[in-house]
């Protein structure tokens, strides 16, 4: 049994920390959450030299065909850094549904520019004010036109093509649209630095990706995928959360002592240590799941996205606890944290529709 | 990233699998995978019988005690070897509960601190089961302050003299011998003042009471010493150098790795499976569901984190810090998951009897047992303090008891 992952993969997670950490600090995601930037041009150029966004897309199509392995260590690293970049949308939604159920053409045309960085793409699927189901779905696909709104786009403001779940005739359908004449509104969520964009679609053409009426299961094959590699994100966030928990708790001095001396502090942080080593013990079986194709892969997948959920979730949350009143300011980088991991909760549908999913997914006699 | 066996491991797993085939007591079987929470009950056997006799078949073919050298009654065989072992032994692994505490913990320190004739002497017959060991460090006024043990020894010529108590001593009634960790200097500060014996259980003086505990079982014991006398010479360690000896101990007091982990999942899932509530079947109940997936995550956790430990065993590393998750992570679970299931039951819930309680009463049994789980071995409590200061590297808390002398520091009584 080799439960690891390879050296070679942990070198290019290296670089990519490294690369990070001098060029992707908490300024970066400020330079977006205050200023007129969108997401941090820079750290995308970067990360487009260095072949990050091609990781796992095949070289036939411009990839660097190192496989997922080393894509879900790099999804660790831009969840430890933050990085306010369109990373996920483009990589882990984009072309992976063009990868899963586009056309050899569809492929040719979009994949190589999705691996270098040169176009970022994302998917579109929200429409209403609640968690989606078919029925909420009222954009259309007709005669090769789009026509409709999608409430809330991840990376919807920079975004150049779009992959969108729409009605045609009497289904669900995919659909790829480039994004060169829509009407786009920045649309406020928890955390800024995602993007996101309200998107209305006027007679916008676009073409089928899949096949028609299979939009539903193939957004599920999709979201499965991805759920892994933001699970890989949300493991990095946590384990930074904690970390900064950890580092202030021992520098920090009440009553005379360290705070992180108290044992309702420190008990705090064993239990955000805890759901954080179970949820990197799901992700690394998840990423085996995902790598091998295996049959597991939807429970795997749900089953790291739930742990990943509950572990960032919790860690950024008790790390501002842990900084008392200071947590709670907007200079203190705390609310980074937990704003980063309340918008990754929801953006393949929130952690309640993760545990149905990962029920479903359970074996009979378990 | 990969998960099958190498080819020397999986031609020794083909091994074991093959002699555990031809030798173990299958009419076994059926009783050890029923059988769960609290003492084993096997219908109709002696349970120390059979344990031992399963305990001798595999000494003698060289499967006790994978690890140890053959020397004393072992294999000489690697982590993961054993590991295997454990894997493929799977539910007779159960019989060997009653050695655990013997072979897992006084063993190392024996073959630390015992002199070379003393480990040929006890070793082999450890390894074997013709005698069980069990381990005396717990007080009434030391369970996780354990260096405030007042159990006191007293060098009388040749002997010491043990006076004192010790309490929730496994298997005590069962033993032949034991470890013991005494007082033998009160003037200096606790950890100072504490040496480490090894006795004869049989010994002139001692008194073994069962607990009758909470769930109306008895595991566990008292011992009373009442003028015990034990040889210098069986003495582990130098004199006043005990709370050294007993790190030894308690450090192979860890999860065996490669064993099963309970923690009530697939039971409860079972039940929800089959159950009816006023929704409907239990499982397609919405707040079912995500307690289901909650516990399922934990479980998948606990058993993917078990294999990274057997993945670092097998590429001959040390496993890492994240193994010291299991027991906290278990013991909370297993109790949230039966009283969430009695739950589900309505007042029917609260039936223990077999007979009639669904699961045959697993659930019940688990819930009564469940809070002995989040306190032997290390409490809830004492847990997080390691995480947080051994694998946080956070500070110790302050202790009021620090360079105080033994018989100064504040008892409450």
């Amino acid at each position: 049994m080799n439960f690891d992952f390879s050296d070679d993969d942990k070198m290019v997670q290296d670089q990519i920390n490294r690369f990070l950490r001098d060029n992707c600090g908490f300024g970066e995601f400020r330079s977006v959450l205050e200023g007129e930037a969108t997401y941090s041009e820079s750290v995308w150029r970067g990360l487009s030299e260095m072949g990050v966004q091609g990781t796992a897309i095949p070289s036939a199509y411009g990839g660097v065909e190192a496989g997922y392995l080393s894509l879900c260590l790099a999804a660790r690293e831009l969840g430890a850094h933050l990085a306010p970049v369109p990373f996920s949308s483009s990589i882990y939604l984009a072309a992976e549904a063009i990868q899963g159920a586009g056309s050899e053409a569809q492929k040719e045309e979009w994949l190589p520019k999705l691996a270098s960085g040169q176009v970022i793409g994302t998917l579109a699927v929200t429409e209403t004010v609640q968690e989606p189901v078919p029925e909420d779905i009222t954009t259309t696909f007709v005669n090769g036109k789009l026509n409709g709104t999608k409430l809330v786009v991840p990376h919807g403001l920079m975004a150049d093509v779009v992959v969108v779940l729409a009605r045609t005739n009497d289904g669900l359908s995919l659909v790829l649209a480039p994004l060169s004449d829509v009407e786009r509104r920045s649309i406020d969520t928890v955390d800024p630095t995602m993007g996101s964009a309200t998107i209305t679609f006027k007679d916008s053409p676009a073409k089928l990706l899949g096949q028609p009426h299979d939009g539903w299961s193939v957004l599920s094959t999709v979201y499965n995928r991805a759920a892994v590699m933001f699970a890989f994100e949300q493991l990095g966030g946590a384990e930074r959360a904690l970390d900064m928990a950890v580092g202030y708790a021992k520098e920090r001095f009440a009553f005379g002592r360290p705070i992180g001396s108290f044992q309702a502090l420190k008990h705090m942080m064993a239990d955000m240590y805890v759901a954080l080593k179970l949820a990197e013990s799901n992700c690394y079986y998840a990423a085996w799941a995902l790598q091998n194709d295996s049959d597991d892969l939807a429970l795997a997948a749900a089953t790291a996205r739930v742990s990943a959920t509950q572990a960032f979730q919790l860690c950024s949350r008790d790390n501002i606890q842990v900084h008392g009143g200071m947590g709670f300011t907007w200079e203190y980088d705390c609310h980074l944290y937990y704003r980063r991991s309340n918008y990754l909760t929801l953006v393949l549908g929130g952690l309640s529709a993760w545990e149905d999913k990962l029920v479903s997914a359970l074996p009979d006699a378990a | 990233m990969e998960f099958s066996d190498t080819k020397e491991e999986a031609a020794f797993r083909v091994e074991i699998r093959t002699w555990i085939d031809n030798n173990a007591p299958d009419y076994l079987f059926e009783p050890l995978s029923s059988s769960g929470f609290g003492s084993i009950q096997i219908d109709g056997f002696d349970p120390m019988a059979e344990a031992k006799q399963w305990q001798k078949t595999k000494a003698e073919a060289g499967w006790a005690c994978l690890q140890w050298p053959k020397d004393y009654g072992g294999r000489g065989a690697t982590p993961i070897e054993s590991v295997i072992w454990n894997q493929e032994e799977g539910v007779y692994g159960q019989l060997s509960r009653m050695f655990i505490i013997g072979q897992g913990m006084c063993a190392p320190t024996m073959m630390t601190f015992a002199s070379e004739d003393q480990k040929q002497r006890y070793l082999p017959k450890l390894a074997s089961g013709e005698e069980v060991w069990c381990q005396l460090f717990s007080e009434p006024h030391g369970g996780s302050d354990l260096a405030g043990l007042r159990t006191r020894a007293e060098k009388d010529g040749d002997d010491w003299v043990i006076n004192g108590q010790k309490i929730w001593t496994s298997g005590a009634q069962h033993s032949d011998f034991g470890i013991l960790i005494t007082r033998t200097d009160p003037e200096v500060p606790k950890h100072r003042g504490l040496t480490m014996f090894f006795l004869d259980m049989k010994s002139v003086g001692i008194d073994i009471r069962p607990i009758k505990q909470a769930n109306g079982d008895s595991g566990f014991n008292e011992v009373y010493f009442d003028n015990v006398r034990i040889p210098d010479a069986q003495r582990l360690g130098e004199v006043g150098e005990g709370w050294k000896v007993s790190l030894t101990t308690l450090m192979n007091e860890r999860l065996a790795i490669g064993g099963s982990i309970t923690t009530g999942f697939p039971e409860i899932k079972e039940l929800v499976d089959q159950l009816r509530i006023a929704s409907g079947t239990a499982i397609n109940d919405p707040a079912v569901r995500s307690k289901l997936a909650d516990w399922y995550a934990k479980s998948a956790g606990l058993k993917n984190t078990a294999a990274r430990a057997i993945s670092a065993l097998s590429k001959g590393e040390t496993p890492g810090p994240e193994n010291s998750i299991g027991k906290l992570v278990a013991g909370g679970m297993m109790q949230d998951i039966a009283k969430f299931s009695l739950d589900l039951q309505g007042l029917s819930g609260a039936i223990v009897d077999p007979e009639i309680a669904a699961g045959s009463a697993r659930l019940q049994a688990m819930l009564m047992r469940s809070p002995a789980v989040r306190i032997e071995g290390g409490t809830d409590q004492i847990l997080r303090n390691i995480i947080s200061e051994r694998v946080l590297g956070l500070p110790e808390d302050m202790r009021a008891d620090k360079g105080i002398p033994f018989n100064k520091i504040p008892s409450g009584n």
